[in-house]
């Protein structure tokens, strides 16, 4: 693929103005799809393009999309983290757990403050993270499998703590982020759309953004380019924990409630949403507005099966064969073919 | 497999060189890596291939093994044609070379791998290992050589791999060998017993063609010589009647001579502070107590072949590696061990010795390239500010004329020489005290290669201390000394206007080799 560029660069002023493109092609490829499914949503219900259905779509995918933006900053270091989805129901069941005085229900019986129990939920999936990171980048243990292990792990701490139990009757403010409304929009549309908006920057315009990106494109060259992979990677693993934690938040506050199976499979579709939206599982390669896309043909496609009355046992089968067409189709409208 | 080999299509089977190519040509782009080679190994000989890097050796392995086709020329194996390339298994049946990269699978054993395909099998062609086994230890033996076939070929040593390698070539059928710089790893007891199977192997009729660094060694272990210049042969013929300095003088040819600089002043003079000191630097089994100064605005040349030791201490310097005794400043602030940002930071630039592995980041634009050791300027609290990283690459772009369509352009869509050239301008970038080269030149055309020489010189005039790692004559004349270092070990110092046969004969260890001697 070497082009023979037939002037210098430094010979002509033209390409002085040539900015960085802030949008590639690659991020839009998913937009026809998304139009198409838009389409077949209206044609199959009324009840699609209403505006209540449509924010239902978004705050349903808002969760999703902010692990997604987790999972991102992770894929694009190179590395992979599967433990996110334990995170999204461990953290706020322990400050659930805390809040909770009474112990039949499942509760501690301390009765900690809920805005120390925010706290804690944060803070436990940076812990999470930072183990990741320990194990990851100090033992050079392979990424998949560890976070593999940390998910099993994670679940059944889950399950022992409330043995099995759903916590619920919990104070308003620790359901804030999935239950309120800002302007007659929920909260939890918003927190992700300035969660988009600052991580989309962060990763174009800061150096630790920039670095993610060199580090999964060629970690060695990115060493002797004077930045500090281990240190970076290991604030990735951190950040994504924060995220993924903050998302198991959003979730509780919209159900009202932690169940012993909050955030279970969740995974699989933070991996297709990352995929079908361009990010690469070798590393260094997309974009997040192409996972937020990923992640928006994922929920409306959701919904559409849900309206279509497809029979609920039917839906996953229908789901998981849509995402491998999207995979498909992504490849193809892609453009160049790319190194898998 | 043997026998359906294609009978031979001459007659003069008898005599006929076991391997021999006649008039071989090869281009690659715009460099010519073989020009009308003809060489021919009688059965039974075992002939030295030397040359100085990019002489054109591995191209003339490629085409011998079969991995490249010539473009004009023919491969001849016992007077017949070679096969055709996609018939590997012929191939194999004929020729066979031994890397200095393993080319066996690591998780196997050695049986397995030894009879990789071709395992004895039992009714139903269900595997019989203890088969496999007893015939891997049968080969093993028949050939004089012992190993317990039933470990994994991961944790064999380098002299045992080998050992693996020459067997299965065996195995197949190969009676021509190819050993590449099989002694480059190898301790002193072990380059003897290799020598010992060497001529053990010959005396049952096993032809070598052995490349190595060591002209040492291929006086002790080969019959006869071919050398390569520039991917012409350049001499050849029995050892008995050539003796070293034929061969070093061929090796080196007049064009090296002529590209000398004539005897430049040193115009640096290495100040009570040198810009950069290497005081005892040790790195257990590669370097030993290396010391040396480079004053401002001075070069250095550190020269040495593969294996020496020069690029570990390039990379103790730039903080890729730490060393394990000594101490390394840079204008008299010491460095942190290991530590690549405080090596930037305090002044040290680098190019370093692989452009693909670690020079770039392939994908990512050139701007973001060129400025990654700079990015923590690009704005305020870590934010890059795209018109700031835009101006600090199209100034890079001009001053070091890199041909490109635009900054926003994916490095790897780049020719070699401008990716050099950008790698260059990274290490250039943080205005470094220090610029530590490893082979500044590697895989560019000449005129980038003019070109990355201005650079470096305008960088030296401007007072940076430049220090070349390379054992490339022409990167090493630019420079007003130049430090042979030898298995680890600094062994000889050459100031402007050194003879270059002198040189080479210091990089290539004569005189200096106490291994074999």
């Amino acid at each position: 693929m070497t082009s023979e560029p037939a002037e210098a660069l430094s010979g002509r002023p033209a390409p002085l103005l040539s900015r960085l493109p802030l949008l590639g092609l690659r991020e839009l490829t998913l937009v026809p799809a998304i139009v198409l499914a838009v389409v077949i949503g209206a044609l199959v219900s009324n009840a699609f393009l209403t505006v209540d259905n449509l924010l239902n779509i978004l705050q349903q995918s808002s969760e999703l999309s902010v692990v997604v933006i987790a999972e991102t900053l992770v894929l694009l270091a190179g590395r992979f983290d599967l433990s996110l989805e334990s995170v999204v129901g461990l953290a706020p069941m322990l400050g659930a757990w805390l809040i909770i005085r009474n112990v039949e229900v499942g509760g501690s019986g301390i009765g900690l403050d809920w805005r120390l129990a925010i706290a804690v939920v944060l803070l436990t999936g940076a812990v999470v993270g930072a183990v990741n990171g320990f194990l990851i980048v100090r033992l050079r243990l392979n990424a998949f499998i560890v976070t593999l292990a940390m998910l099993i792990l994670l679940r059944g701490a889950q399950l022992g703590t409330t043995s099995g139990k759903t916590l619920f009757d919990l104070p308003d403010g620790y359901l804030y982020l999935g239950s309120g409304k800002w302007a007659s929009v929920p909260v939890s549309i918003w927190v992700a759309a300035i969660l988009y908006l600052a991580f989309g920057l962060f990763l174009r315009f800061h150096r630790l953004g920039r670095a993610l990106y060199a580090i999964g494109g060629n970690a060695e060259a990115a060493r002797v380019g004077g930045i500090r992979v281990e240190r970076v990677l290991w604030g990735t693993f951190i950040v994504a924990g924060m995220l993924a934690a903050l998302a198991g938040l959003m979730l509780t506050g919209r159900i009202a409630s932690v169940v012993p199976s909050q955030g279970q499979n969740m995974i699989f579709y933070v991996f297709a949403a990352a995929v079908i939206g361009g990010i690469s599982l070798n590393g260094g390669k997309g974009r997040l507005l192409g996972a937020l896309t990923g992640v928006l043909l994922l929920g409306i496609l959701q919904n559409v099966l849900t309206l279509a009355e497809i029979p609920a046992f039917w839906i996953d089968a229908v789901y998981g064969g849509i995402i491998l067409v999207a995979l498909v189709l992504s490849r193809v409208t892609g453009g160049q073919a790319e190194e898998s | 497999m043997r026998g359906e080999a294609a009978a031979p299509d001459t007659a003069d089977a008898a005599g006929a060189a076991i391997a021999e190519v006649i008039a071989v040509s090869k281009r690659f782009g715009r460099s010519q890596a073989l020009t009308n080679v003809s060489v021919a190994v009688p059965t039974g000989d075992s002939r030295a291939l030397v040359g100085r890097n990019g002489a054109g050796k591995s191209t003339l392995v490629a085409v011998l093994t079969g991995m490249l086709a010539p473009d004009s020329g023919r491969v001849r194996f016992g007077g017949a044609d070679a096969p055709g390339l996609a018939e590997r298994q012929k191939w194999r049946d004929r020729v066979a070379c031994v890397y200095q990269k393993s080319t066996l699978v690591p998780t196997l054993t050695v049986a397995e791998n030894l009879l990789l395909n071709s395992q004895p099998t039992g009714p139903l062609g269900l595997i019989r290992w203890g088969a496999v086994r007893r015939e891997a230890e049968r080969v093993l033996a028949g050939w004089g050589m012992e190993l317990d076939v039933e470990q994994e070929c991961a944790r064999l040593t380098v002299e045992q791999r080998q050992i693996v390698e020459i067997a299965r070539a065996l195995i197949q059928g190969a009676r021509f060998i190819i050993l590449d710089e099989p002694t480059a790893e190898l301790e002193g007891r072990e380059v003897r017993r290799l020598f010992d199977r060497i001529a053990h192997l010959q005396r049952t009729g096993v032809t070598f063609l052995y490349i190595s660094h060591y002209l040492e060694e291929i006086y002790e272990v080969c019959r006869s010589v071919t050398v390569l210049r520039d991917g012409r042969v350049v001499a050849e013929g029995p050892l008995a009647a050539m003796p070293k300095e034929r061969v070093v003088a061929a090796m080196v040819g007049e064009a090296g001579r002529a590209s000398l600089a004539p005897g430049r002043v040193a115009s640096a003079s290495i100040a009570a502070k040198p810009a950069l000191e290497l005081r005892g630097v040790t790195i257990a089994g590669t370097a030993a107590d290396i010391s040396l100064r480079v004053g401002a605005g001075e070069c250095v040349g550190l020269a040495g072949l593969a294996g020496s030791g020069k690029g570990e201490i390039g990379d103790a310097i730039t903080g890729l590696i730490a060393p394990d005794a000594g101490g390394i400043a840079v204008a008299g602030t010491e460095l942190r061990r290991s530590d690549v940002r405080d090596a930037q930071r305090k002044g040290v630039g680098t190019v370093p010795r692989d452009r693909h592995a670690r020079g770039i980041v392939p994908l990512l634009p050139i701007a973001e390239n060129m400025t990654m050791t700079i990015a923590d300027r690009l704005g305020p609290a870590g934010v890059i500010v795209p018109a700031r990283q835009q101006d600090a690459a199209m100034r890079m772009v001009r001053s070091l004329q890199i041909v490109a369509t635009s900054v926003a352009q994916p490095i790897k869509e780049l020719s070699g020489g401008n990716q050099q050239k950008a790698v260059m301008a990274r290490a250039l970038a943080s205005e470094p005290q220090v610029l530590v080269l490893h082979y500044p030149t590697q895989g560019v055309d000449i005129a980038s290669k003019e070109a990355l020489f201005g650079i470096v010189e305008r960088a030296r005039a401007g007072g940076t201390a430049v220090l070349i790692i390379s054992d490339e004559l022409d990167e090493l004349a630019v420079c007003d000394r130049v430090l042979v270092i030898f298995k680890g070990r600094l062994t000889r110092e050459f100031t402007a206007g050194w003879d270059s046969e002198a040189l080479v004969a210091a990089i290539e260890g004569i005189g200096h080799d106490e291994r074999t001697g």
